[in-house]
């Protein structure tokens, strides 16, 4: 189970870099979304698969999953959401302003 | 007490204090302040002479980094002294004199903390005993004089004047740097005590010969030694209160100090002998020489300046012969003498220069230039500036009734004795050493000559002077008259100095060694020392009065073939191939610098993991497949591919919803609800936010990059892939920690939660999750404004 985890892991880090090496800024910004699902995958599985219950004291068990992968991925889940919101919204007042989505053509702009 | 230490830390303090009170002073000179700081230092120095000059010494430690051996301590012994002595003493009169030197236009508070860093730095450099503390003084002096030469950083010559001698010292400086770590190694220590001690027995050590050369190195780059002098002419473009203090008087001293603390280390080695008196020699002529062709005063002070220190130290290398190993004592007394002069002379320097370049920065300052093309004739009009000058110049061309003559009579004993010297190969080149130091004494005899009669003597030419000559306020006059009293004072009192300073301070040159300082005589009979003297200024007014018949010899030397070109030609080269090498791959482009980053990832992460044999794929430990969960992997997949694909870009936003609800399935799978859920609110909030956004953006391009663009692209994007599933299968076969998760697992005891996931995020790492929130209200404020925020568009009404 854990090595198609990674191997999927990998093929989504693959598109996910192909995606940001794009010069348009949509693919740029689905390529880091693609990222953090990767991410959080690899975490995940990281943390060892199945090797327990769900990690809620109380339910008759005694083996758990591994809590701590569980806490950081919901950490960089939210975090991801912010920085896919906060580049969105970049990418929209860039076109506003620059009237352009491509990242060769915003290339010397006055901004920079 | 810490009364040593407080005395390197208080210019420092003054260096702080200084900018935040000098608005509060009104109409008050912030120097008077200022001076107050070398004023009381010089006297708490003045009051330790007696016990030092008895035989003791001072140590003081405050623990900085004692793990390592790094540690602030402090030795105040005769050398230090004298040196803490001129660093305080001419700092005194320096402050003074800049008070009337400096006008209210410049800006005060920065040059009077700039003095004060320097003297703290300088102080320091001459007073540590570790040598990462001493390092990091040398730099802070490097660091002041840069600052203090770019004072008037709005002139050109100011800028690159500061930027040479900072590139040159502080390569010195590294090398150094280097120099202290080689020795750490050999003997374990930072302590200079502690390795003079222990180094003799690692004479044949491999790293023996390059720590010497090193350190030397750092030495002769900071006192301007040939060929690193270049850079003490342009830092003539400091104010002259700074040329008399940090590049004639104490910080150009700072090598020269270097050089007498390491001849207990190093002394009596032939190669340390021939380096430095060799080196010092070369110096003492090229500089004296150079000196003679300048027609700025400034510049003809620096070169002179350089021959100098040349002279102090070819005399630091004659004296180190003292302390070889089997001579006898006799012998050592006799070769000591040399470290004796250097000493005697470098006090002697500091001040027949400093009066020096005070006198010419009074003409600078009275007459409105310095050029002597254009001065002459001003003895009628600055008398006591005259005096000052014939005084100054006259001891440095060792003249008698100055103490120049005291310690260059010393310098040709010390230079003669090398035609006795049977050691070093002395025997065949020996000559060479008192022809060298007669014939510079000879153009040093010619310079001091061109300084007096040129500017004072002649016909004074009014229509080319900006102004009326008066004398300066007596302010400025009073430091250059206390030095010139100085100058006459040692020369009929010199035992006073020698028994109370210099002996000390020798014997911390040649600890030891007894007998090499001499009793101080003006009068040795005819000896061929006073022969030389005599032959000196025949030969150099021989040479003054025809100096246009041989200025010719000066054009032999082709313009493009200096130290200076050599100096230009680097920095212009350097300054072209890394712009061209920033330019050649900073191109503004975000995809090559996405790029770079993947590529350099794949280069760096994969490399290590290939080279260093850590992949290893070990599949026992998987956990069981359900049909199921390959579904969900394969529908990932495709669903990734897919979008690489799509046609639309509401197409591609919907396989990445497929992806983000596919991994909620996922944590369903693997017992993780909260994540479950999370992902799924979350994904489609953001499926969402990009639906909307689409609305606002153009359409969904082909991406029409070059082919080989692609094929790159998709190179790095697949072994990017590559490397990440290679390190983590390597990271789920291998197991190499303990697993810290049981700890949370007792949630319920220590955080009252029973859900241990939320009692991670509420309770063990609640800060985290704070700063979480922060890190969303940050981004929510970031998305707030960039679509209510209105940039108003400069007006561009000139150019319609």
């Amino acid at each position: 189970m854990e090595t198609l985890i990674i191997i999927l892991v990998g093929v989504l880090t693959a598109v996910a870099i192909y995606l940001v090496l794009s010069r348009n800024l949509i693919r740029v910004i689905l390529g880091t979304a693609i990222f953090s699902h990767a991410v959080h995958l690899l975490i995940l599985t990281m943390g060892g698969l199945k090797n327990g219950t769900v990690p809620l004291l109380g339910e008759d068990a005694t083996i758990f999953v591994d809590a701590l992968p569980q806490a950081l991925i919901l950490t960089a889940i939210v975090i991801s959401f912010a920085v896919t919101a906060f580049v969105l919204v970049l990418a929209y007042r860039a076109y506003q302003e620059l009237g352009t989505d491509d990242l060769e053509e915003m290339r010397g702009a006055d901004d920079e | 007490m810490y009364l040593i230490i407080s005395a390197i830390l208080l210019p420092f303090a003054a260096a702080a204090l200084i900018p935040l009170i000098h608005n509060r002073l009104g109409r008050l000179n912030i120097g008077w302040l200022a001076l107050a700081i070398p004023l009381s230092l010089f006297a708490f120095f003045v009051y330790q002479i007696p016990a030092i000059s008895a035989g003791e010494t001072f140590t003081e430690t405050l623990y900085w980094l004692p793990s390592i051996g790094i540690d602030m301590t402090v030795y105040l012994d005769g050398l230090g002294l004298i040196m803490a002595l001129l660093i305080t003493g001419v700092g005194s009169l320096v402050i003074l004199y800049s008070i009337y030197y400096l006008s209210a236009a410049d800006s005060l508070p920065h040059f009077y903390a700039y003095l004060m860093l320097f003297m703290g730095a300088m102080l320091g450099v001459v007073l540590s005993d570790n040598l990462m503390v001493l390092y990091v003084f040398w730099e802070l002096t490097s660091i002041s004089s840069f600052l203090l030469i770019a004072f008037w950083y709005h002139r050109k010559n100011s800028r690159a004047g500061a930027q040479k001698s900072l590139l040159i010292t502080v390569f010195g400086g590294f090398a150094m740097l280097a120099g202290f770590l080689m020795l750490h190694t050999m003997t374990g220590t930072f302590s200079v005590r502690q390795i003079a001690v222990e180094l003799t027995q690692y004479a044949n050590h491999e790293l023996f010969y390059p720590a010497m050369f090193l350190v030397l190195l750092g030495a002769f780059t900071k006192s301007a030694q040939f060929p690193f002098h270049i850079w003490l002419p342009d830092a003539m473009e400091a104010p002259t209160p700074v040329s008399a203090y940090l590049h004639s008087a104490t910080m150009v001293k700072a090598g020269i100090y270097l050089v007498a603390r390491f001849t207990p280390i190093f002394g009596g080695n032939s190669a340390w002998f021939w380096t430095v008196t060799l080196v010092g020699l070369v110096t003492l002529f090229w500089g004296a020489f150079n000196a003679i062709r300048q027609t700025d005063l400034k510049a003809l002070l620096a070169y002179s300046t350089i021959s100098q220190l040349g002279l102090i130290m070819s005399l630091l290398g004659l004296g180190s012969a003292a302390m070889q190993t089997g001579i006898t004592a006799e012998a050592a007394a006799v070769y000591g003498l040399a470290s004796f002069a250097a000493l005697f002379h470098m006090v002697n320097h500091s001040t027949f220069k400093g009066a020096l370049f005070m006198a010419v920065g009074i003409v600078d300052h009275q007459v409105g230039t310095r050029d002597i093309r254009r001065l002459g004739g001003l003895m009628a009009f600055l008398p006591f500036t005259f005096t000052i000058a014939i005084i100054g110049s006259a001891s440095m061309a060792g003249l008698p009734f100055f103490n120049g003559f005291l310690s260059k009579e010393m310098f040709f004993t010390a230079s003669l004795e090398a035609l006795n010297m049977e050691m070093f190969g002395l025997g065949t080149w020996g000559w060479l050493v008192p022809v060298i130091a007669w014939a510079a004494s000879v153009l040093t005899f010619v310079y001091c000559a061109i300084i007096v009669f040129r500017t004072f003597f002649g016909a004074h030419k009014p229509e080319k002077l900006d102004k009326i000559p008066v004398e300066p306020p007596f302010g400025m006059l009073l430091p250059p008259a206390i030095l010139s009293f100085l100058i006459v004072a040692v020369f009929f009192f010199p035992n006073l100095l020698g028994d109370h300073l210099l002996r000390p301070a020798l014997n911390g040159v040649l600890p030891g060694i007894t007998g090499a300082a001499p009793h101080i005589k003006a009068w040795h009979g005819f000896n061929t020392e006073l022969w030389m003297t005599v032959a000196i200024v025949v030969f150099g007014t021989i040479l003054f009065i025809s100096f246009r018949k041989w200025k010719g010899i000066y054009k032999l030397f082709p313009a493009g073939w200096t130290f200076n070109a050599l100096y230009t030609n680097s920095l212009k080269g350097i300054e072209r191939a890394s712009s061209y090498l920033t330019n050649s791959y900073m191109t503004g482009h975000l995809p090559h610098y996405f790029a770079y980053i993947f590529s350099f990832f794949v280069i760096a992460a994969g490399g290590t993991l290939i080279w260093s044999g850590a992949l290893n794929i070990d599949l026992a430990n998987d956990s069981p497949l359900s049909v199921y969960e390959i579904l969900l992997v394969v529908v990932m997949a495709m669903a990734a591919v897919a979008i690489l694909f799509a046609k639309s870009r509401v197409s591609a936003i919907l396989l990445n919803g497929v992806l983000g609800f596919s991994i909620a399935m996922f944590f369903v799978l693997f017992r993780a609800p909260d994540l479950a859920l999370t992902q799924l609110v979350i994904e489609t909030v953001t499926t969402v936010l990009f639906l909307v956004c689409f609305n606002y953006l153009p359409d969904w391009k082909k991406e029409n990059s070059p082919k080989h663009v692609k094929v790159r692209n998709t190179i790095i994007a697949i072994t990017g892939g590559l490397t990440i599933t290679l390190i983590g299968l390597s990271v789920n076969s291998a197991d190499l920690y303990e697993t810290i998760s049981g700890y949370f697992e007792d949630s319920y005891e220590l955080a009252g939660g029973r859900n241990i996931v939320n009692a991670i995020l509420g309770d063990f790492r609640a800060l985290d999750t704070l700063l979480e929130g922060l890190v969303l209200f940050i981004a929510g404020i970031g998305v707030f404004s960039l679509i209510r925020l209105k940039v108003r568009k400069e007006p561009n009404d000139n150019e319609n």
